[in-house]
């Protein structure tokens, strides 16, 4: 039976957990300078790229791996994995979606995002990250007609170097800490979007990422530029099939809002967390970060957090501009032992300067969940405002919840508030659900999803569907 | 700084009499000390207050070793007006008094404890600075069902006659079930540029209560920091007040253990400071068992350039169920130059239980200024009148009615 059965009890609870067959190209195990120029060359990449990358790997070559985090892992040998793979027929860049691998499109059915249906039924424009490497784009001509450009990270290297090079690296800095500069020399690919002048986006944008070859670690850049007055919706979804190894997925997003510009970015990250004994599954290390440029520009942050291993990552929002905003909304959840130190971090450096951090953390099992954030508002920063709350609700007296907040206030014109509070649902609110017929875990997804609705609502529609449900599967197994 | 170090410690150790063990024991403690240096931004812990820095611009090169041999002379002028009190009086850290006329006398005990050498649970390398040179250290011990009839006043006094100095204190407290002790730590500073380094140790058994005020309100230009090390047992309570004013540079740790059931802390706080100054107030509150409570509350009136750092911290391991843990911080920034910076913490791993935290800082509510005004105030009567109702809040929170009235004089606090 037993590996058969085993493997669909496991799917069971990980739908996404599967692994597309498909033919490989890798890049040479290990990090090196040659292994960098072979990422750059397979990407017929510029030489101030090149440089880019290079310059990264240099001072990565002088950090040391950061130890502060409350999640901590074994260590990852950097020499141990594979910096690059994608399917082989993605070597010539197919030209439309016929030319596509049938198992790519497969794949992508599976996972409930078919690109060719999907083209005719949804609003929402996708581009498809599998491993290493972008495989499709929709909706490419009809956002082309407006002036948006939404397309590959690669593709933008080579077709609009003016705007890369302008905005890659101005808000994840190369020299920035040791994951993003990781990332910075290796990363493969991602999503890329400018919003010209004065233009609203007419669909949701999203990127689908997906690893799928074993020893891996996917790095993947995005480079999102909103240009003034202008409006962007944006979704990440990821999921990974379910192994024994860990792997990692260190990724770079850079969001740019110029005057009045507002862009809003979604995350519904389901990485395969890894087994009910905590074997496998994703180590999650992301940077995010999101500069409002310009006056009166506004971001926007909201992230469901149900996957992954360990997940370790802080959306921040750099408040440049004056009357700009930052806003930032959280639901993350762990079961069995999964952990996550997630966050914000809102740098208030202009005037009228405002933001928001709703953070909702539920801990289950043997799990362990950390909010960390910082709100600074520096002396310039006059007239500024902070509003944070952060609620965590433990499930059983195996896992832990922890709230850590740093709070700077340089600027005496300017207001923080902060309030966190901890607990468990309520028996009475149980009670109450049971009486009137619903399960036990019926009740506490519901519950769950009452605790979770200031958050669920900033969702887009059909990803606040996704998300609810999500809420509920994460959860599972753990009442009673 | 390391040969002045181990210069210091060798006169410190000549007028000692101690065993040839207990010297290593000090030799390491100082090794300690020299190994890791004054604690700075890049440990967690001091991350908002770089002591190391502080040191260096405010005092320059510190002498560790003070002669002790000669006494000094206790001024009596200097002690609480109208309120009987018992005394213990330290000057330029010298203990010259202790007294406690007004008890019984089979009731408490006063054990020199110079000879031996206590461990400390800290260990940060100011509690190693604080082993290696302590010179005399007591442990009072209140017996069972005592309970002190009048409060015992700590007076901390420095003058002119110490520059550039270390202080090192220490005193361990034991309260026998049943008892209870009121204990006021008052500093008065005539001198500059010393850096005081205060360790206490309060060990709480069943049912006792532990009252401590540390008030630190006169002007002074001195450094302190202060550890509080608290552990509870069964069904006892510790309340600890703290006015953060007077000195340069000030931080005050508060460590507390609730070790028993239906034990409580409390803890709470006020920071008025002015000027240059920088004060800090850190806590970390273990709930260890089930059934226990604590509350922390922690204004801020900051004036000038001054900067206040809040640094709380509730524990909860998995078997304190029930706990209910609360912590308030609110600060008023009255000028653009002061800065107010706090990390209130929870670590939680039970899930039966009632933790908050809030925090806020901000301006002083000109809608309040102006309706104030608008009943025939001027603005500074005004502002007074907010402030002093801000900071009551706290005083009021002091249980002991008698302490309650003289810090309220002390502070200037009119009801």
């Amino acid at each position: 039976m037993d590996n058969r059965q085993k493997e669909i009890d496991n799917l069971k609870d990980y739908k996404y957990g599967f692994t597309t067959d498909i033919e490989n190209t890798r890049a040479p195990k290990g990090l090196n300078e040659n292994v960098i120029r072979f990422i750059s060359n397979i990407k017929k990449e510029p030489q101030w790229m090149l440089d880019f990358r290079l310059k990264a790997f240099e001072r990565f070559k002088q950090l040391k791996e950061p130890d502060w985090q409350k999640p901590k892992y074994p260590k990852i040998d950097y020499q141990d994995l594979y910096y690059y793979s994608a399917p082989k027929s993605m070597k010539d860049k197919p030209k439309n979606l016929d030319d596509l691998d049938p198992k790519l499109l497969e794949t992508y059915k599976k996972l409930g995002i078919p690109l060719q249906e999907q083209k005719r039924l949804n609003g929402i424009a996708v581009d498809a990250v599998f491993d290493s490497v972008s495989v499709a784009t929709t909706f490419r001509e009809e956002l082309t007609k407006q002036g948006i450009i939404f397309c590959p990270i690669s593709e933008a290297i080579q077709n609009h170097p003016e705007l890369v090079k302008k905005y890659l690296g101005s808000v994840i800095p190369v020299t920035d800490h040791f994951f993003a500069t990781l990332n910075s020399a290796v990363f493969t690919d991602g999503s890329f979007a400018y919003i010209p002048e004065g233009v609203r986006c007419p669909m949701e944008l999203s990127t689908y990422f997906r690893i799928n070859a074993s020893n891996t670690g996917q790095f993947e850049r995005t480079l999102i530029i909103a240009d003034k007055g202008s409006y962007v919706s944006y979704l990440e979804g990821c999921t990974a099939p379910m192994r024994d190894e860990n792997q990692l997925h260190a990724a770079n997003v850079e969001l740019v809002a110029l005057d009045d510009a507002e862009i809003k970015y979604s995350t519904v990250q389901n990485w395969y967390p890894g087994d009910k004994d905590g074997k496998g599954g994703i180590y999650n290390f992301v940077t995010k970060r999101g500069l409002c440029k310009g006056k009166n520009s506004k971001i926007s942050w909201t992230q469901v957090e149900t996957g992954s291993a360990i997940t370790w990552k802080y959306p921040s929002c750099i408040l440049k501009g004056d009357n700009s905003v930052g806003e930032f909304y959280s639901i993350a959840i762990t079961n069995n032992y999964q952990k996550a130190d997630t966050g914000t971090k809102m740098i208030h450096l202009g005037k009228n300067t405002k933001s928001k951090i709703i953070s909702k953390g539920i801990s289950a099992g043997f799990s362990d969940m950390t909010y960390r954030g910082l709100v600074d508002i520096s002396s310039k920063a006059t007239n500024s405002n902070n509003y944070t709350q952060c609620d965590s609700l433990l499930m059983g007296n195996k896992c832990g919840a922890h709230t850590v907040p740093y709070i700077k206030n340089k600027n005496s014109e300017s207001n923080i508030a902060h309030e966190a509070t901890t607990s468990k649902i309520s028996e009475e609110q149980l009670h109450y659900c049971q009486q009137r017929g619903l399960s036990a875990e019926e009740a506490v997804g519901l519950i769950v999803n009452g605790f979770c609705k200031e958050v669920l609502q900033q969702l887009p529609m059909e990803f606040a569907v996704e998300a609810q449900k999500l809420v509920g599967i994460s959860l599972e197994g753990s009442v009673g | 700084m390391k040969e002045q170090l181990q210069k210091d410690f060798d006169n410190t150790i000549r007028n000692l009499t101690l065993s040839q063990k207990d010297i290593e024991i000090k030799k390491f403690y100082l090794d300690n000390f020299i190994n890791k240096g004054f604690p700075n931004r890049k440990e967690e812990d001091w991350k908002f207050s770089d002591l190391n820095q502080i040191i260096k611009k405010n005092i320059g090169e510190l002498s560790f070793y003070s002669d002790y041999t000669s006494t000094n002379k206790v001024d009596t002028s200097a002690f609480v007006d109208g309120l009987e009190h018992n005394k213990i009086v330290f000057i330029n850290g010298r203990i010259e008094k202790i007294d406690f006329d007004y008890e019984k006398k089979d009731q408490i005990e006063i054990i020199d404890q110079s000879e031996s050498i206590n461990k400390f649970n800290n260990n940060s390398s100011l509690s190693d600075l604080n082993s290696a040179f302590t010179n005399k250290s007591f442990k009072i011990v209140v017996k069972e069902g005592y309970q002190l009839t009048k409060p015992l006043i700590i007076y901390h006094t420095t003058n002119s006659k110490i520059w550039s100095k270390n202080i090192n204190l220490r005193l361990n407290f034991e309260l026998y079930e049943n008892s209870s002790l009121r204990l006021i730590d008052l500093f008065r500073d005539t001198s500059e540029k010393n850096f005081l380094n205060i360790f206490y140790n309060f060990d709480l058994k069943e049912n006792s209560i532990l009252k401590n005020y540390k008030v630190d309100k006169f002007e002074n230009k001195n450094i302190k920091y202060s550890f509080n090390n608290i552990e509870q047992d069964k069904n006892s309570v510790s309340e600890t007040f703290i006015l953060s004013s007077g000195s340069n540079f000030c931080k005050n740790e508060i460590n507390c253990n609730l070790n028993g059931e239906y034990s409580s802390a409390f803890v709470n706080g006020i920071f008025s400071i002015n000027n240059n100054k920088h004060h800090e107030i850190r806590t970390i509150i273990n709930h260890l068992t089930e059934n226990t409570k604590s509350y922390q509350l922690i204004k801020s009136v900051l004036e000038d350039s001054s900067r206040a750092v809040y640094q709380g911290k509730i524990f909860v391991n998995s078997k304190a169920q029930k706990t209910d843990g609360y912590q308030l911080s609110k600060a008023i920034l009255l000028n653009k130059d002061s800065e107010f910076n706090a990390k209130p913490e929870l670590e939680i791993y039970a899930d039966d239980v009632k933790c908050s935290h809030g925090s806020a800082s901000g301006s002083l509510n000109e809608d309040s200024i102006f309706y104030l005004m608008s009943r025939g105030l001027n603005y500074q009567q005004s502002r007074e009148l907010l402030i002093n109702g801000f900071l009551l809040d706290v005083v009021e929170k002091i249980t002991d009615s008698e302490v309650k009235n003289l810090i309220k004089n002390m502070i200037g606090i009119k009801e």
